[in-house]
């Protein structure tokens, strides 16, 4: 594993990466994030250009179209500019995985200066912007999940943590099996849909077991597969990406 | 081994599912393990420098590896350890034969050693008249019930006491009905005490065997092994050809590695070096000893720069013990000898990509095992080559066994297309934002939509709402 | 030797590094223990962690002290290595006319000839080449005067430690005793007696091997 980045002064614009599932599923997750970032000043930039990390195909074995997908990553965030991604695991394939991508090939070295501008998003808030939040929302208690690759690639839940525990009516509670995967793992959940089944449904009990009303999350793949499985069995916990979740308590 | 019964992994996975007790049982015991292994490796600073050791030890064996075998060859033999190479597991198991039949050995005891169940010794031993008895508790135990271990280091974690206390009084004559596990490791002690005394062979695998002074070294809590190595007249020691070390001081830090990553413990009961049969005047230990040295594909897997890391495995378990897949559906779902994290790596490069290569499915690529992992293996990444070479993307070809899966080779051709096109990625976007949720529950969206409700594809997309926002855009 | 078998392996392997660079071993050197006194504390505490009865005897009178050990076991016959200081020095202070000392068994004969009496004896002591303080361990260097099995096949092996003997680290052994140079044909670590944890991880003593180990750690 890489050393952890050093983090640049804080600049005056700054890319967002939204991710496929941001995009597509979650848009206002996307804006909370942006809108957080706005707030401390930044200009926000949205490459037009911009799609998928890659990671789904690289990870189910098809290297080639992710590196087609990739490229264009590559191309879409051109300045030197940091790229904020409000995803553990997308930052993880952005930092860590593009330069192994493309190991050998021609666009290696931009894949290795594209991988140094990628921050999280919660990393970014806490190291690079040192934000200080107010928290204008009722007590509540909130569960929280860290994604794998958050945890163990990107190394940044600590850092979603602090923010979250910025907020001072917020009890942030643990699960019992925090490190442990809610079985999305990207087509994962779709070529074993039973054990899939079997570890969200484990990760679900767990939320339950907490008493906590909100399950606060850094990543949609974890969000959408938890989400709709407490959706499923009927329970009240609702699932929330932790820059909308944010942006909920401390604005207006 | 043409008799091995069809592979249904997905058979297995659901009756593995469907099994409450079995569930249970793993996950206390695993529990226990990654708890004791956290407790033995307290100083994570400390842990890290070992892995990396353990990590360069291991590749500077492999960078190395026909040197240093001659090297263990010639000083083996000048210790009168017996040597022999075998290319296949056939080969192996016909070279364990021959020796017993030179001795008329018709009784083998046998020291726990995932290597002989690579082979399946013990089959093809007893097809030849030649009995073999598992003395390690756990596979004794599973030995008894006609099955296969579903744990690298715990071959029996699979049962409980119960289980285990209706197996002991069904199978061995004379054995009470007893839950106590006092009493039960009494029973088995008093069996098997027996048959290390009558036994004409011992079998063992091997740790780690030191080139430089020609020794093999195995680690155990029991004393079967020693048992296994000391009391028969003639011990035949079993080895992956990637189980060579350089040196002698090269042990203390994989010993450390291997014990408390696959047990927790900081040293093992027993930990043997064995450099030769009985010398001239000592009055016990083996007269022959025999070491064969299998190939069995690693010399493939050598080949391979970066599936070359498969052989830096010690074969410690604790991949397996911490993860979120072998946890919920134990060993045996995964149909061959090794499983867990490992052995979705290295039985489909072991037993080819077209029999074993599902195999790779088996994980959500949580990276809990490659973070544990005490040499490093990048097990993650080899997980995902796995399924790159089985998808026809990686260096081999179908000569090696891959099978481009027609369907979804076109649905990533797509993906691709519909990413690398703003154009198309704006409309794939506005539709799905418009029909996505009338989508027909089939196929991948029915698997998913089982446990869970379906994803609320966004009206708008954010690049949709970019734009109105009036974000700037290049 | 299957010759065929043999060069086949080996080319295929000499072809599969070509081009990788030898990679140097790295040094680990464990943590450093606090010498002296603490050194056989760290030790006692491991061995007794691990089910071992442990007692610090003077050097020049641990027959004596190993009698009671064994009246209170109740031992009756007592495997033993003649001709090792050992044997001479448990020869010279048994009373074999008291009657509530176990009869000494010597180990005289190849295993062969007396496997029956080595399975049927209640204990064996032996001597020990030294101990690893970090991990707990005792070193044991059978040989043609103290056969392996003696700490082994009995129900209870009682081990004589010099105090002397007790170093840091395996690797510290290792090398303060050029093992390397001349490796017997066996030597092993023992710490502890027999154990497992084979049914529902559950830990139990005595499986195969001794199911008591006790130390006599000689001191001055």
């Amino acid at each position: 594993m890489p050393a952890p980045p050093s983090y640049p002064a804080k600049p005056t614009q700054v890319y967002f990466f939204a991710t496929c599932l941001v995009d597509t599923v979650y848009p206002e997750a996307g804006l909370a994030a942006i809108r957080l970032l706005q707030r401390e000043g930044l200009e926000v930039i949205f490459p037009k250009a911009q799609s998928c990390c890659g990671q789904p195909a690289y990870n189910a074995g098809f290297p080639r179209e992710a590196r087609a997908v990739a490229r264009r990553q590559l191309r879409a965030f051109p300045r030197d500019l940091p790229i904020i991604v409000p995803s553990g695991s997308c930052g993880g394939m952005l930092r860590h995985h593009y330069p192994y991508l493309f190991a050998g090939l021609p666009e290696w070295e931009a894949a290795q200066r594209f991988a140094a501008r990628v921050f999280e998003w919660g990393e970014f808030m806490r190291h690079v912007l040192q934000v200080r939040l107010e928290d204008r929302g009722p007590p509540l208690r909130v569960a929280w999940h860290s994604s794998c690759h958050a945890l163990r690639e990107m190394r940044i839940v600590e850092d979603s943590k602090a923010l979250v525990r910025q907020l001072a009516q917020v009890e942030l509670v643990e699960l019992a099996r925090e490190e442990e995967c809610c079985g999305f793992g990207g087509t994962f959940a779709v070529k074993q849909p039973a054990i899939s089944a079997a570890m969200v449904g484990d990760k679900v009990t767990d939320i339950q077991g907490t008493g906590a009303g909100r399950l606060v999350t850094g990543d949609c793949g974890c969000l959408m597969n938890i989400g709709g499985a407490l959706a499923h069995r009927g329970l009240a916990v609702q699932g929330q990406h932790l820059a909308e979740f944010i942006w909920e308590r401390t604005h207006g | 081994m043409g008799e091995r019964p069809a592979f249904d992994f997905r058979g297995n996975i659901l009756r593995a599912l469907a099994d409450g007790q079995l569930r249970r049982n793993l996950q206390s015991a695993m529990d226990g393990l990654i708890r004791k292994r956290r407790a033995v490796f307290d100083d994570p600073a400390e842990l890290e420098a070992l892995r990396t050791v353990g990590q360069s030890l291991k590749q500077a064996a492999l960078s190395r590896l026909p040197a240093l075998l001659e090297e263990l060859e010639a000083n083996c033999t000048a210790n009168g350890i017996q040597v022999h190479w075998a290319e296949t597991a056939a080969e192996a198991n016909r070279l364990v034969l021959a020796i017993c039949q030179g001795e008329r050995a018709t009784r083998v005891v046998k020291g726990k050693s995932m290597v002989t169940e690579e082979i399946g010794l013990n089959h093809f031993l007893a097809d030849h008249g030649v009995e073999v008895l598992e003395t390690d508790l756990g596979e004794f135990i599973i030995q008894l019930a006609g099955e296969p271990p579903s744990h690298i280091i715990v071959p029996a974690v699979h049962k409980n006491r119960d289980q285990i206390a209706r197996l002991f009084h069904a199978r061995i004559p004379g054995a009470p009905y007893t839950e106590k596990v006092e009493e039960l490791n009494a029973i088995a002690r008093r069996t098997l005490r027996q048959k290390f005394f009558e036994g004409q062979v011992g079998v063992s695998g091997v740790n780690f065997a030191v080139a430089r002074t020609g020794s093999l070294c195995l680690v155990e809590n029991e004393g079967n092994g020693r048992m296994c190595t000391t009391v028969p007249p003639v011990h035949i020691a079993l080895m992956g050809l990637e189980k060579v070390v350089a040196r002698l001081e090269d042990l203390p830090p994989l010993l450390r590695l291997l014990t408390g990553s696959a047990t927790g413990q900081i040293v093992t009961t027993y930990v043997n070096l064995i450099s030769g049969p009985r010398r001239p005047g000592e009055k016990d230990g083996p007269r022959e000893l025999h070491l064969i040295l299998l190939d069995n594909g690693r010399s493939r897997i050598l080949a391979d720069p970066e599936l070359r890391q498969t052989l830096q495995c010690i074969r410690c378990g604790t991949c397996l013990n911490h993860c979120p897949v072998y946890v919920r559906i134990g060993g045996h779902a995964y149909g061959f000898v090794y499983p867990g994290p490992i052995g979705e790596v290295l039985t489909p490069q072991l037993e080819g990509l077209a029999r074993a290569g599902v195999l790779a499915t088996a994980s959500s690529l949580c990276q809990a095992c490659g973070e544990v992992c005490p040499v490093r293996i990048p097990l993650p990444d080899l997980i995902r080559r796995m399924r790159t070479d089985g998808a026809c993307q990686g260096p081999g070809g179908p000569e090696d066994g891959c099978r481009p899966p027609l369907w979804e080779s076109l649905a990533w051709k797509i993906w691709a297309l519909v990413n690398t096109h703003p154009g198309l990625n704006a409309l794939g976007n506005a539709l799905l934002g418009r029909f996505g949720r009338r989508l027909p529950r089939r196929g991948p969206l029915a698997a998913w939509s089982a446990v869970r409700t379906p994803p609320r594809f966004a009206p708008k997309s954010l690049h949709a709402l970019a734009v109105k926002e009036g974000l700037p855009h290049e | 030797m299957n010759e065929p078998a043999r060069t086949m392996i080996l080319s295929r392997l000499r072809a599969a590094v070509r081009g990788v660079l030898p990679v140097a071993p790295p040094e680990w050197n464990p943590p450093a223990l606090p010498g002296g006194e603490a050194r056989i504390e760290r030790l006692q505490r491991l061995l007794e962690a691990v089910r071992t009865e442990v007692h610090r005897v003077p050097r020049t009178a641990w027959v004596e002290s190993l009698k009671p050990i064994l009246r209170q076991r109740g031992v009756r016959r007592l495997l033993y290595a003649p001709g090792t200081p050992l044997g001479r020095s448990l020869e010279a202070g048994w009373d074999d006319g008291a009657g509530d000392l176990p009869r000494r068994i010597p180990f005289e004969r190849p295993m062969e000839d007396c496997k029956a009496m080595v399975f049927e004896v209640d204990a064996a002591v032996t001597s020990t080449a030294g101990a690893v303080a970090d991990v707990g361990s005792l070193v044991l260097r059978p040989d043609a005067r103290e056969p392996r099995s003696m700490s082994l096949v009995p129900p209870l092996h009682i081990a004589v430690l010099d105090s002397a003997a007790v170093f840091d680290s395996l690797g510290a052994i290792m090398r303060a005793q050029k093992w390397a140079a001349a490796m017997p044909a066996n030597l092993v670590l023992v710490s502890g007696p027999s154990r497992t944890a084979d049914i529902e991880m559950t830990l139990a003593f005595g499986v195969h091997g001794p199911k008591a180990l006790v130390v006599l750690i000689l001191v001055d």
